[in-house]
């Protein structure tokens, strides 16, 4: 297929059908609403089902349902809509269920804006509801990417039996690129037979919860799910890293605020400045090792992000200690400009060369 | 150009209509004291024209948006001005319409007025949006369009485009469907939009004759 036109918002949904999706549940909130709209006309036609929830919280119970009974199933919001979802989400990764939640996040707290933001690094990384889990954490950069990470994100949901989240903001969702839609690459995947797909009289009964009631018994499924997310670490890693061997500022960010600063680097290069570049396209699993391979003549570390500084709260752990980490951050909807890292940068390379 | 004093651009939602606007207005601006642009896209919260409200008025273009100045509120909200944009003799005015049957039926509120005077109503096609890549699926759009609208389309505008990856073939593509279109609707094409670096290299001469370089003011620095 030739690449077309697509709004982010749209093309996830497209992916989504692509990779098998049956089950959309939603509400829509700005700058996600495209994708339930996209999904509320595309899904039928691909035999699926699309429902618009009475509210959010009603919305993941559908998919904690649709899961559970086995089916790829996909729901989508912004941050005050993704944050509802949390209880849900907890109890998905509880209940070990695949499915795909993503996020296209706008500024906050509270209700916020509906410009973009990336301050939802904390709830998408460290769990927004309760207990010990994680859920494997993409942050596609363009509209390509968000396609193949969609695609890719249910695979893995269904491999690790984990609800996956594809975390955007605002600006992805709503900008429009050229985009192709390729066959995903056919994995192996394990046979669903944990899911409540009726016993036929022939087994009994599959259960799909998060209750233990013996302390015994949570002990040993919280000892299950952890060596499933150390496994998770040690094969799900993604990133994207330019230049660090050579590098005197290296510069960390996902998402929109990663091309910024891609273009701010090539502005930096012109001026003879060396620039290396750490893009985590997984947020959770964060790539720590990468900033191992960072050189002796790195003076210090710019972290970029759309918020008051979250994702930096990473590097600082990745970094260990060796190199000062700086932070350019804008809120409420401000979109960093190449101008002002281009700027940061010179002051951490002490001027201009 | 010989366009009309008001010129309408609608099309499918995420055809180019805010770019081509844009450009169009500018181009207005080389040939006229008084023009101006109005805004009345209610259907997108972000990409819209009046977010280049500073840079039209450095070069004099009156802008018109929503009633609610805010670039980051997604209410809709329309100009009490527009009435006048649309009657006022003396100035040259582009509106830039939302997308889809549901961006155009802001038109409807205006259509007895526009009726009344001189106007120009585009659609501006993009070949390479999928719901728009061939002609049933431009009819469905224009027929819904212009049915919502009350008002008539004069002329169609081939953007067939993939923004900064836009290929002389995509533009040949685009010319090859908006004929068909021309001919299924006895609407005549009016202009064929292309970014300036890709339109250097088009040799097509139905292309070249009514050829519209464009500047693409909507994207930042680092969108591709």
């Amino acid at each position: 297929m030739s690449k077309v036109l697509m709004k982010g918002n749209e093309a996830v949904g497209a992916a989504a059908i692509k990779a098998g999706c049956k089950y959309f549940f939603g509400y829509p909130i700005t700058p996600s609403s495209e994708i339930p709209e996209y999904m509320s006309k595309a899904l039928p036609e691909a035999g699926g089902v699309f429902l618009q929830a009475e509210s959010e919280v009603a919305a993941i119970n559908m998919v904690y349902g649709a899961g559970g009974a086995g089916a790829r199933v996909m729901t989508a919001s912004s941050s005050p809509g993704i944050s509802l979802k949390q209880e849900g989400i907890t109890y998905i990764a509880g209940a070990e269920v695949p499915c795909v939640i993503v996020n296209m996040m706008r500024g906050g707290p509270g209700l916020g804006s509906i410009q973009p933001g990336q301050a939802d690094y904390f709830q998408s990384t460290r769990g927004g509801g309760n207990g010990d889990y994680r859920t494997l954490c993409y942050a596609p950069s363009s509209i390509q990417e968000i396609v193949d990470l969609v695609i890719l994100g249910f695979d893995k949901a269904d491999y690790y039996r984990n609800p996956v989240l594809i975390v955007a903001d605002g600006m992805i969702g709503q900008m429009m690129e050229a985009v192709e839609f390729k066959d995903p690459a056919p994995i192996d995947l394990p046979e669903k037979d944990w899911a409540t797909t009726g016993t036929g009289g022939k087994r009994q009964p599959n259960v799909v919860n998060s209750l233990f009631l013996q302390a015994e018994e949570l002990q040993a499924h919280n000892d299950r799910l952890e060596k499933k997310y150390k496994l998770i670490e040690e094969n799900e890693v993604l990133y994207e890293a330019y230049g660090l061997e050579e590098a005197e500022v290296v510069l960390v960010a996902y998402g929109t605020t990663s091309r910024i600063v891609k273009t701010a680097m090539k502005q930096a290069e012109a001026k003879g400045i060396k620039v290396g570049i750490i893009r985590p396209i997984t947020l959770w699993p964060f790539p720590h090792d990468v900033f191992k391979t960072i050189g002796n003549n790195a003076k210090g570390i710019l972290t970029v992000e759309m918020s008051a500084g979250q994702m930096i709260d990473d590097v600082k752990i990745a970094v260990e200690g060796r190199l000062p980490v700086y932070f350019n951050g804008t809120q409420g909807g401000m979109v960093p400009t190449p101008a002002s890292v281009l700027a940061d940068i010179e002051k951490i390379a002490g001027g201009t060369k | 150009m010989l366009d009309k004093r008001l010129v309408i651009i609608i099309g499918h939602y995420g055809s180019g209509k805010s770019e081509f606007a844009v450009n169009y207005a500018v181009k207005m601006k080389e040939n006229h004291d008084f023009v101006s642009i109005a805004d009345l896209d209610i259907v997108n919260p972000y990409f819209r024209s009046r977010e280049k409200r500073e840079f039209f008025e450095e070069i004099g273009i009156k802008v018109y948006d929503s009633s609610i100045r805010n670039v980051a509120v997604d209410l809709p909200a329309l100009p009490a001005e527009l009435m006048g944009v649309i009657l006022n003799p003396n100035s040259r005015s582009v509106l830039d319409v939302g997308g889809d049957p549901v961006g155009a039926r802001v038109l409807a509120r205006y259509s007895e007025q526009i009726k009344n005077v001189e106007y120009d109503m585009f659609f501006v096609i993009n070949g390479r949006r999928p719901e728009t890549s061939t002609v049933e699926g431009v009819l469905k759009y224009l027929k819904l369009i212009e049915a919502t609208s009350k008002l008539k389309i004069s002329g169609l505008i081939n953007n067939t485009h993939l923004l900064k990856d836009t290929t002389v073939e995509d533009v040949e593509f685009g010319h090859e469907l908006t004929k068909k279109v021309s001919w299924e609707t006895d609407i005549p094409i009016r202009y064929e939009a292309c970014i300036k670096d890709t339109a250097l290299q088009i040799t097509n001469k139905e292309i070249l004759e009514k050829l519209f370089p464009i500047n693409l003011y909507m994207r930042e620095e680092w969108m591709s």
